[in-house]
C-alpha cells in the first residue's frame, strides 16, 4: 500500500514537507509576478497629486497601466531630476509652462503629433500657440490646466476692495502676517506687475530690476515667513498668515473649499497665470500610451478632473472641459469663476489683458533673481 | 643595548577593528572626499560638470546672505545650547541625586520615548499649541494676556531645538552626574562646603566632561537643523541648512551648496574639538 503523503502534510509539517512547499513556492514566484508584469508601468515627473488616484485611476483600470509619479516643486527641481536621469526614464512630464523650451532646448522631450490633440476646442486661441509649446512650426507640448495668481488673503483681516491691489500686502494691520510661498519666480514677478511693469514684467531693464529689488525689500518688515506647499496651507489656515504673496487660487481654492475664510483675487496691476503643460520624455517606450493619457486628460472627463484635483485646483482649458464641468460639479464652477459673465472668469482676465503668462527672467538670470531673494530672506 | 620590538599585526584585533574602519571610509571619509572634490564643480544646464574651480567659493564667500545666515545659525545654535544646558541641569540634579535608582530609570526610559516617534511629527505637533488660535495662547487668553506671535520667530525655532536636544541633554547630564563619586560630595559637605557651593565646587568640575559632551551634541544637532528654522521659525532668516536647500533648488547649485556643507563641517570640527579639549584638559599641578 502506497503511503499518502499528500494527507498528512497539513496535519503534520515536517522539514521536507516544508522544503517542498517552499521549493514551489519559490519555483512558481516568477510566473506569478510576470502575470502582475502585464500591466505597464508609467513613469509620470510632475507636480504633486497629478499622479494621484483621483486623477489617473480610471485611466490605470481602463487601459491596464499604473503611474509610478515621481513629484517635485518649481522648473529647476524638475529640470535637475530629468538631467540627472538617463534618457527614457520619465515617460511623460508635467511641466511648467514656461519651462517646456528649456525641456525642449536640452532634448529631454519628444515632439508631439499635433493632430492628435483637439486645438479647435481650445478656450482662448494662446492655448492653442502657447510660447515655448512650439518650435520650428513642431509641437512639444501640450496644456493641461492652469491658474492665475494674485493677492491671497483672508477675508477677515483684508476687504475684497483692498486686495483690488498689491498694495494691500503693505497694509500696516497685516504686519508681520504676510507670508511668502518660498520661490523667487511668482513673487518678484507679482511685485514687478505692482511697479507697473505689465507685459514688461519678466523683460525688465537693470533699472527696472533695481526699483523690483528695492520695492520687494519694503515689504520685508511685513513678513512673517517664507514657506514652502504645506507651511502654506498651514499658516493661511490657521491664520497666522493674513495675505500671501506668491500663490493664488491653486492653494486658496482647497482651504476655501474646506471653510476656511480665504480667497484669492486678481488685483488691479494684473495677475500671473501658471500653465501646467504634458510632454512625452525623450526615449519613451511608451510613447503611444502616453498619447492616449494626455488625450483622456483633455477630454471632458479629464479636465473635470484635472479642475477637482484634490491637491490644488486648476481651470479647464477646453471647451468641452468647462461645459462638463459646469455640468458635473456647478459649485466648483462657480466658485472657481469658471462660469460665463462672472467676473475674474479666466478667460476673459486673459482678454482684457490682466493676466500675464510665468516666465523666466529676460534680461537677468535665474541665479540673479535667486541670489537677490536670499538676500531677500536674510535681509 | 636596547632591544628592538618587532612590529606584529595583529590579525585577531584587525579582524575586528576592519569592518569600522571601512565602514568609515565607505560612508564617511569617501563621502565627504566628494563633497570636497564637488565644490570645485561646475553646474551648467542643470547638470553638474567635473572641473576645477574655485567660482563657487569666491561667489558664496563673496555673498553678504551667506555670511548673514553663518553668523545667525552660530548665534541661535549657541543659544540653543545655553538654553538646554540651563534648563536641563535641575532636571538632571534631581535625578541623578534626589531620585530614586528606579525613578531615574523610568525618567530615563520616559526621556528615551520622544525618540521613538518622527522629530518631524513633533515638531508640527508644536503648531497646534504655539499657533495665534493655539493651547498657549487659549490658557494666556484666560488672564487676559496674549496672543502672542509665537510661530515664524526665533522662539519658535527655540522651541524646535529644544524638542530635539533637551532630552538627550538631560540624559546626558544625569548619567554623568549620577555616576559622581558621593564619598567627595559628602565630604565636601562635611567640610562645610554649602549646598550652592557644593554644586559649583565639587559636581559641576566632576561633571565636566559630560556637561560639555551634552552641549557639543546639543550644539552639533541645532546648528545642523533644518526641520525647526523651516517650519517653526518661518525661515525668517535663513540658516545654513535652509541656504543649502535654497541654494540647491534654485538653478541646482549643489557645488555651492557643498561649499556650505564643508564650512558648516569645518565650524562643528572646530568646535568639537576645541570642547572635546576642554573636558578633558587636566588642571595643571602645583
Amino acid at each position: 500500500m502506497v503511503k499518502n503523503t499528500n494527507d498528512k502534510m497539513f496535519i503534520m509539517p515536517n522539514r521536507r514537507n516544508l522544503l517542498k512547499i517552499g521549493g514551489a513556492a519559490v519555483l512558481t514566484t516568477p510566473f506569478v509576478s510576470r502575470a502582475w508584469a502585464a500591466t505597464t508601468e508609467i513613469n509620470m515627473l510632475a507636480w504633486y497629486g497629478h499622479g494621484e488616484p483621483d486623477m489617473v485611476a480610471e485611466f490605470e483600470a481602463a487601459n491596464n497601466v499604473k503611474f509610478v509619479s515621481k513629484y517635485y516643486a518649481g522648473g529647476d527641481n524638475m529640470m535637475a531630476l530629468i538631467a540627472q536621469s538617463p534618457p527614457g526614464t520619465y515617460d511623460i512630464i508635467l511641466s511648467d509652462g514656461e519651462f517646456v523650451q528649456q525641456l525642449n532646448a536640452a532634448g529631454y522631450i519628444e515632439e508631439l503629433n499635433a493632430a492628435d490633440y483637439p486645438f479647435d476646442d481650445m478656450l482662448h486661441e494662446d492655448f492653442t500657440k502657447f510660447p515655448g509649446h512650439w518650435a520650428d512650426g513642431k509641437l512639444y507640448s501640450m496644456m493641461l490646466r492652469g491658474g492665475h495668481l494674485g493677492v491671497s488673503y483672508n477675508k477677515n483681516a483684508i476687504s475684497a476692495k483692498e486686495a483690488e491691489s498689491y498694495s494691500c500686502f503693505w497694509k500696516p494691520e497685516v504686519k508681520g502676517k504676510v507670508g511668502h510661498f518660498d520661490w523667487h519666480l511668482p513673487s518678484l514677478g507679482m511685485i514687478s506687475l505692482y511697479n507697473g511693469n505689465n507685459s514688461k514684467l519678466w523683460d525688465l531693464s537693470d533699472a527696472s530690476w533695481s526699483d523690483v529689488q528695492e520695492k520687494t525689500l519694503s515689504l520685508r518688515p511685513q513678513v512673517g515667513g517664507f514657506f514652502d506647499y504645506g507651511g502654506t496651507f498651514n499658516s493661511l489656515k490657521n491664520g497666522e498668515m493674513l495675505a500671501m504673496c506668491g500663490i493664488g487660487d491653486w492653494i486658496t481654492g482647497v482651504l476655501e473649499k474646506d471653510g476656511a475664510p480665504v480667497g484669492s483675487a486678481i488685483p488691479k496691476e494684473g495677475g500671473i497665470q501658471f500653465t501646467e503643460s504634458y510632454c512625452i520624455g525623450k526615449g519613451s517606450e511608451k510613447a503611444g500610451m502616453v498619447t492616449k493619457f494626455i488625450q483622456y486628460m483633455l477630454s471632458p472627463v479629464g479636465q473635470v478632473k484635472s479642475a477637482q484635483m484634490a491637491a490644488y485646483p486648476g481651470f479647464c482649458v477646453t471647451k468641452g472641459g468647462r461645459a462638463a464641468l459646469i455640468e458635473a460639479d456647478p459649485a466648483e464652477a462657480k466658485r472657481s469663476h469658471q462660469m460665463a459673465g462672472m467676473s475674474n472668469e479666466p478667460i476673459a482676465l486673459i482678454n482684457e489683458g490682466r493676466i500675464h503668462y510665468r516666465d523666466i527672467p529676460k534680461q537677468q538670470s535665474l541665479e540673479d533673481w535667486n541670489d537677490f531673494w536670499s538676500e531677500y530672506k536674510n535681509s | 643595548m636596547p632591544i628592538k620590538k618587532s612590529r606584529k599585526i595583529d590579525i585577531y584585533a584587525m579582524t575586528w577593528r576592519l569592518p569600522i574602519i571601512i565602514w568609515q571610509l565607505l560612508f564617511f571619509v569617501g563621502p565627504v572626499i566628494f563633497m570636497i572634490a564637488m565644490s570645485f564643480f561646475l553646474v551648467k544646464n542643470y547638470r553638474m560638470m567635473e572641473a576645477f574651480e574655485f567660482i563657487n567659493w569666491s561667489k558664496m564667500f563673496s555673498k553678504n546672505y551667506f555670511w548673514d545666515s553663518y553668523f545667525y545659525t552660530i548665534t541661535i545654535a549657541s543659544i540653543s545650547t545655553i538654553l538646554a544646558m540651563v534648563l536641563a541641569f535641575p532636571a538632571s540634579f534631581a535625578l541623578a541625586f534626589k531620585a530614586s535608582e528606579q525613578m531615574r530609570r523610568w525618567a530615563i526610559f520616559l526621556l528615551i520615548i520622544p525618540f521613538f516617534t518622527s522629530y518631524l511629527v513633533r515638531t508640527f505637533s508644536w503648531f497646534v499649541i504655539l499657533s495665534e488660535k493655539g493651547v498657549v495662547n487659549a490658557l494666556l487668553g484666560y488672564i487676559g494676556l496674549g496672543p502672542f506671535t509665537m510661530l515664524n520667530t526665533n522662539f519658535g525655532t527655540l522651541v524646535g531645538y529644544l524638542t530635539l536636544t533637551l532630552p538627550l541633554v538631560v540624559i546626558l547630564q544625569t548619567v554623568t552626574m549620577a555616576n559622581i563619586d558621593r564619598t567627595l560630595i559628602e565630604a565636601a559637605r562635611n567640610l562645610g562646603c554649602k549646598p550652592l557651593s557644593t554644586i559649583w565646587k565639587v559636581i559641576i568640575p566632576l561633571s565636566k566632561t559630560g556637561l560639555i559632551v551634552a552641549a557639543i551634541f546639543c550644539f552639533i544637532l541645532s546648528f545642523g537643523d533644518f526641520v525647526a528654522p523651516f517650519y517653526l521659525g518661518g525661515s525668517q532668516e535663513p540658516t545654513l541648512p535652509i541656504l543649502i536647500l535654497d541654494t540647491t533648488k534654485s538653478g541646482q547649485q549643489w557645488p555651492r551648496a557643498a561649499v556650505v556643507a564643508i564650512v558648516m563641517m569645518i565650524t562643528l570640527f572646530s568646535v568639537a574639538f576645541i570642547g572635546i579639549a576642554l573636558a578633558y584638559r587636566k588642571k595643571a599641578s602645583k
